[in-house]
C-alpha cells in the first residue's frame, strides 16, 4: 500500500480521481441549495438533479408516472463519444502547448480558423466532380492547416517579439472572431434554404461531405457517433509518442523548462516556440474539422460576440488530465459525458447545463493545485511522518 | 463631438478602473488573469441587485417621485455590492495562490471559467432565460443624468453637452476612486510596502512586511474594483443586462495595463485610446466628428470601394488589432512587476 501510494503516476491519477469527486459534490451542493430555497423545485427536484450529475448517463427518460428510470443508454454513449472528438483533440492542443512551457489559451481562435477552412473547403468543392472523400480529407487537412497557421502568429510574436502568449492568444481569439464573421458574411454558404435558420452555414452534409460511421452508429442507436473519435485518439496516441519517443518533442520540451539552457545546448529556442504553438494550433483544428465534418452541426456564423466554449473547455480537458496525451482521452470523454448530463438536466429537471460548466470550472480550480492534492496523497501513505508535516506547514503560513 | 468624447468615456472608464484593478494585483505580486471572471460576476450581483430592488418596489416609488438625487445614491449602492461582490469572488484566487501555492494562471482561468457557469446557471433559473435584464425600464433612462436635473439646457456650451447631460455618475466615481487609489499605490507607505512585495517579496519580508496580508490586500482591492467595473460595465454599455460575458473587457484591461507600463497615467491614457476605438466599433454610423450632419464613417463605409474593408466587421476588429500592434511595439520595454506570478515562498532568497 505505502508503495502504490508513493508512485508518481498512482498520485496523479488519485489525485485527478478527487478532483472530479469535489467537483461533482460542488455541483451537487449548488443544487441542494437552490432546491431548498426555491419552493417549487423543492427537495425531490434537487435530489433528480443530483442523481443526474453523478449518474446521469445511465438516464433512460422518465416513465409513464414521472418517475426517472436508469439503464443502458446507447444514445447517450454515442453522444459522449461524439463530443468527445473535439474536446480530445482541444485538450490535446493544450496539453502540448503546456508541456513546451506554454499556456494556450488560444485554442478557440484557433478552432474558429479550422471551422473556417473546413466548411469553406468541404462546401465550395463540388462533390458532383471530385469525390466526396476527397474532399473530405482536403477539408480535414485545410482546417488543420487553417489552426496551425492562427496558432503560429502568437508563437512569431512570443518569440521574437516578447510578448505574453497568453495576452497574444486572447488578442488572436477575438481578432479571428471578427475575421471568421466577416468571412461568412461575405460568402454565399449562409443557409438560406431552410428559412427558420438565420445566421447559420449550410451542414456539410448538403454537399455530401460527412465522417464514415463506421457501423459505430448501429452500436449506439439513435446517437451521432462516427469514426472522428478513432481519428481524435489516433491523434493523441500519435501526440503522445512524437512528445516521448522522438528528438523533436524532446528539443520543445527542453525549450519548454528553460528556454535558455536549451539555446546553450544548440536548440533553437525561438523556431521552437513557434512549432510548439503551430502543432498546438494543428491541433485545436482538427477539433473543428471533425467536428463540423461530421454532416450534422451547424455553424452560427455571426459569432463576433463570442469564442467557441470548445476551446476553453480544452483547457479542463488537459488539466485534468496531468497534460499527459494519453491521459486526455479519458478526460476529454469525461468532460464529454459531463455535457451529455448537462442536456439531460435541462431536459429532465428544473435546473441547467450551466451546472456542468460550474463542476468543469470547480474541476479546473482544483487542479491549479493539484500538486498540493498530491503531496497529501503520499503524505497519507507514509503513517507516521503525517503530524510534523502538517505542523511544519502551520508553521510556514504564520511565519 | 460631445457625442464622441461621451461614449469614448463610457467605454474608457471600465477599462481604466479595472486596468488598475490589474495593477493592485501585478503590484503585489498575483497575476490577476481572472479580472474577466470577476467583472462577469460584478455584472450580475449588480444587476441582480437593482432587478430584486424594482421587483420589491423600492424604485418606482423614488422614480415617480422625481427623486432624481436617490436614484444616484441607488447606482452608488449597487456599485458598493457589486465591489464587494468581486472582492469576495477574488478571495477564490487569492486563497489558491497566496495560501496554497497554486499555479496562477490556471487559478485565473478556472475563475473565468467558474463566473459565466455560475451565473448563466442562476440567470436560467431567476429570469428562465439567459439573461438577466431590469425588471422596469433601462438603464438610460433610470440612471443617466440628464442637464434638466441641474437646471442647465442646451445653449449652456459644450462643457454642460459633454460632460453633465447624458452620463453617468459611475463615470466620475471611477475616476475619482482611479485618482485616489494611484495616490494610494503610489504616494503612502501601504503602497511602496505592496509594491514591494511585488518586486521582492523576501526583502519586504526582512523589513517586517506582512508579504501574506499585502498580497491578500492586493488581491481583494483588485476584486472590488473589478467586481465594479463588472457593473459599471454592464450598467453603460448594455441597459444592466447581466447575460455572463462582459465581451473580452477584462482582457483588454489586462493589455491596457501592459500597454500603460503598470503605472497610472499611462493607463488612463491607454485606456481613452481603447475607449476611442470601442467607440468607433459601437456607433460608427452615428459619429458626427466635423458637426456638419455628415456621418463620415457611414458614408465611407457605404463606399463602393472603401465600403469592402471600412465596414462594421473592421471596426469590430480595430480594437483587438490595434491592441496587439501596440503590445507588440511596447513589449520589449515593457517592465513588469519582478516577483508577479512567483508563489512567495519565506524560506527562498
Amino acid at each position: 500500500m505505502k508503495g502504490f501510494l508513493k508512485k508518481s503516476g498512482t498520485t496523479s491519477v488519485l489525485a485527478t480521481l478527487i478532483s472530479i469527486l469535489i467537483g461533482l459534490v460542488a455541483g451537487s451542493v449548488l443544487i441542494l441549495i437552490v432546491g431548498i430555497f426555491d419552493n417549487k423545485i423543492g427537495l425531490s427536484g434537487a435530489w433528480d438533479g443530483i442523481r443526474l450529475v453523478f449518474i446521469g448517463l445511465f438516464n433512460t427518460g422518465r416513465d409513464a408516472s414521472g418517475v426517472m428510470t436508469f439503464g443502458f443508454n446507447p444514445a447517450n454513449f454515442g453522444n459522449m463519444l461524439f463530443r468527445a472528438i473535439p474536446l480530445i483533440l482541444t485538450g490535446l492542443s493544450v496539453a502540448l502547448a503546456y508541456k513546451t512551457g506554454l499556456f494556450n489559451i488560444g485554442a478557440a481562435g484557433q478552432y474558429l480558423a479550422g471551422i473556417a477552412a473546413t466548411l469553406f473547403v468541404a462546401l465550395e468543392i463540388p462533390t458532383t466532380v471530385v469525390p466526396a472523400w476527397i474532399v473530405w480529407t482536403l477539408a480535414l487537412l485545410a482546417g488543420i492547416l487553417a489552426g496551425a497557421l492562427w496558432g503560429a502568429i502568437p508563437g512569431l510574436l512570443k518569440a521574437y517579439l516578447n510578448i505574453n502568449e497568453v495576452l497574444a492568444c486572447i488578442m488572436t481569439n477575438w481578432i479571428a472572431a471578427n475575421i471568421v464573421t466577416w468571412l461568412f458574411d461575405l460568402s454565399n454558404l449562409k443557409n438560406v434554404t431552410e428559412g427558420t435558420k438565420t445566421a447559420y452555414i449550410y451542414k456539410t452534409s448538403f454537399n455530401g461531405v460527412e465522417t464514415a460511421k463506421l457501423g459505430l452508429d448501429k452500436v449506439f442507436a439513435g446517437s451521432q457517433v462516427n469514426a472522428g473519435i478513432l481519428i481524435a485518439i489516433l491523434f493523441a496516441i500519435g501526440v503522445y509518442i512524437l512528445m516521448t519517443r522522438t528528438t523533436f518533442g524532446f528539443e520543445l520540451k527542453a525549450c519548454g523548462s528553460n528556454r535558455h539552457a536549451a539555446r546553450y545546448a544548440g536548440i533553437r529556442d525561438k523556431q521552437s516556440i513557434v512549432f510548439s504553438m503551430g502543432l498546438a494550433g494543428a491541433l485545436a483544428g482538427a477539433a473543428a474539422s471533425l467536428y463540423y465534418l461530421s454532416g450534422n452541426p451547424e455553424f452560427f456564423w455571426s459569432t463576433y460576440q463570442s469564442l467557441p466554449a470548445a476551446g476553453f473547455n480544452g483547457i479542463a480537458v488537459a488539466l485534468l488530465g496531468a497534460c499527459n496525451p494519453i491521459a486526455v482521452i479519458f478526460t476529454g470523454i469525461f468532460m464529454s459525458m459531463l455535457q451529455v448530463i448537462g442536456s439531460q438536466i435541462t431536459f429532465l429537471t428544473p435546473f441547467n447545463e450551466y451546472i456542468t460548466d460550474v463542476i468543469i470550472a470547480v474541476i479546473v480550480y482544483l487542479s491549479a493545485f493539484s500538486l498540493v492534492i498530491r503531496m497529501w496523497i503520499s503524505g497519507r501513505g507514509k503513517k507516521k511522518p503525517v503530524k510534523p508535516a502538517k505542523a511544519d506547514a502551520k508553521k510556514e503560513v504564520k511565519a | 463631438m460631445s457625442f464622441l468624447i461621451r461614449e469614448t468615456l463610457v467605454y474608457a472608464v471600465p477599462l481604466m478602473i479595472v486596468a488598475l484593478a490589474g495593477v493592485f494585483a501585478e503590484r503585489s505580486g498575483i497575476i490577476n488573469l481572472a479580472l474577466e471572471g470577476i467583472m462577469i460576476f460584478g455584472a450580475f450581483i449588480g444587476a441582480f441587485f437593482i432587478y430584486e430592488m424594482q421587483m420589491n418596489e423600492v424604485f418606482v416609488l423614488q422614480s415617480g417621485a422625481a427623486n432624481w438625487g436617490t436614484m444616484q445614491m441607488f447606482v452608488l449602492l449597487t456599485m458598493l455590492v457589486a465591489g464587494i461582490a468581486g472582492a469576495i469572488f477574488s478571495l477564490l484566487l487569492a486563497f489558491a495562490a497566496i495560501n496554497l501555492k497554486a499555479d496562477q494562471t490556471i487559478g485565473g482561468t478556472a475563475l473565468n471559467l467558474l463566473a459565466p457557469a455560475f451565473v448563466l446557471f442562476f440567470i436560467r433559473i431567476i429570469a428562465n432565460q439567459d439573461d438577466l435584464r431590469m425588471y422596469r425600464g433601462d438603464a438610460a433612462s433610470w440612471f443617466m443624468l440628464k442637464k434638466s436635473f441641474f437646471g442647465l439646457k442646451e445653449a449652456d456650451g459644450f462643457f454642460v453637452n459633454t460632460f453633465l447631460n447624458k452620463v453617468y455618475i459611475t463615470t466620475y466615481v471611477c475616476l475619482l476612486l482611479f485618482v485616489l487609489l494611484s495616490i494610494l499605490l503610489y504616494k503612502t507607505k501601504f503602497g511602496l510596502r505592496l509594491r514591494a512585495c511585488g518586486e521582492n517579496p523576501q526583502a519586504a519580508a526582512s523589513l517586517g512586511i506582512n508579504v501574506f496580508h499585502m498580497r491578500y490586500a492586493g488581491v481583494i482591492i483588485s476584486g472590488f474594483l473589478a467586481g465594479m467595473g463588472g457593473f459599471v460595465y454592464a450598467l453603460t454599455t448594455s441597459n444592466c443586462v447581466a447575460n455572463g460575458d462582459v465581451a473580452g473587457f477584462g482582457f483588454l484591461a489586462l493589455a491596457v495595463m501592459i500597454f500603460g507600463n503598470w503605472k497610472p497615467l499611462n493607463i488612463a491614457g491607454a485606456a481613452l485610446l481603447f475607449g476611442l476605438f470601442k467607440c468607433m466599433a459601437a456607433s460608427y454610423s452615428t459619429l458626427d466628428l466635423d458637426g456638419n450632419g455628415q456621418y463620415l464613417l457611414l458614408n465611407l463605409s457605404k463606399d463602393p470601394v472603401w465600403g469592402k474593408i471600412l465596414n462594421a466587421n473592421f471596426y469590430r476588429l480595430l480594437p483587438y488589432l490595434v491592441s496587439l500592434i501596440v503590445l507588440a511595439f511596447t513589449s520589449k520595454k515593457s517592465r513588469a512587476p519582478k516577483a508577479e506570478g512567483i508563489p512567495y515562498d519565506p524560506g527562498k532568497r
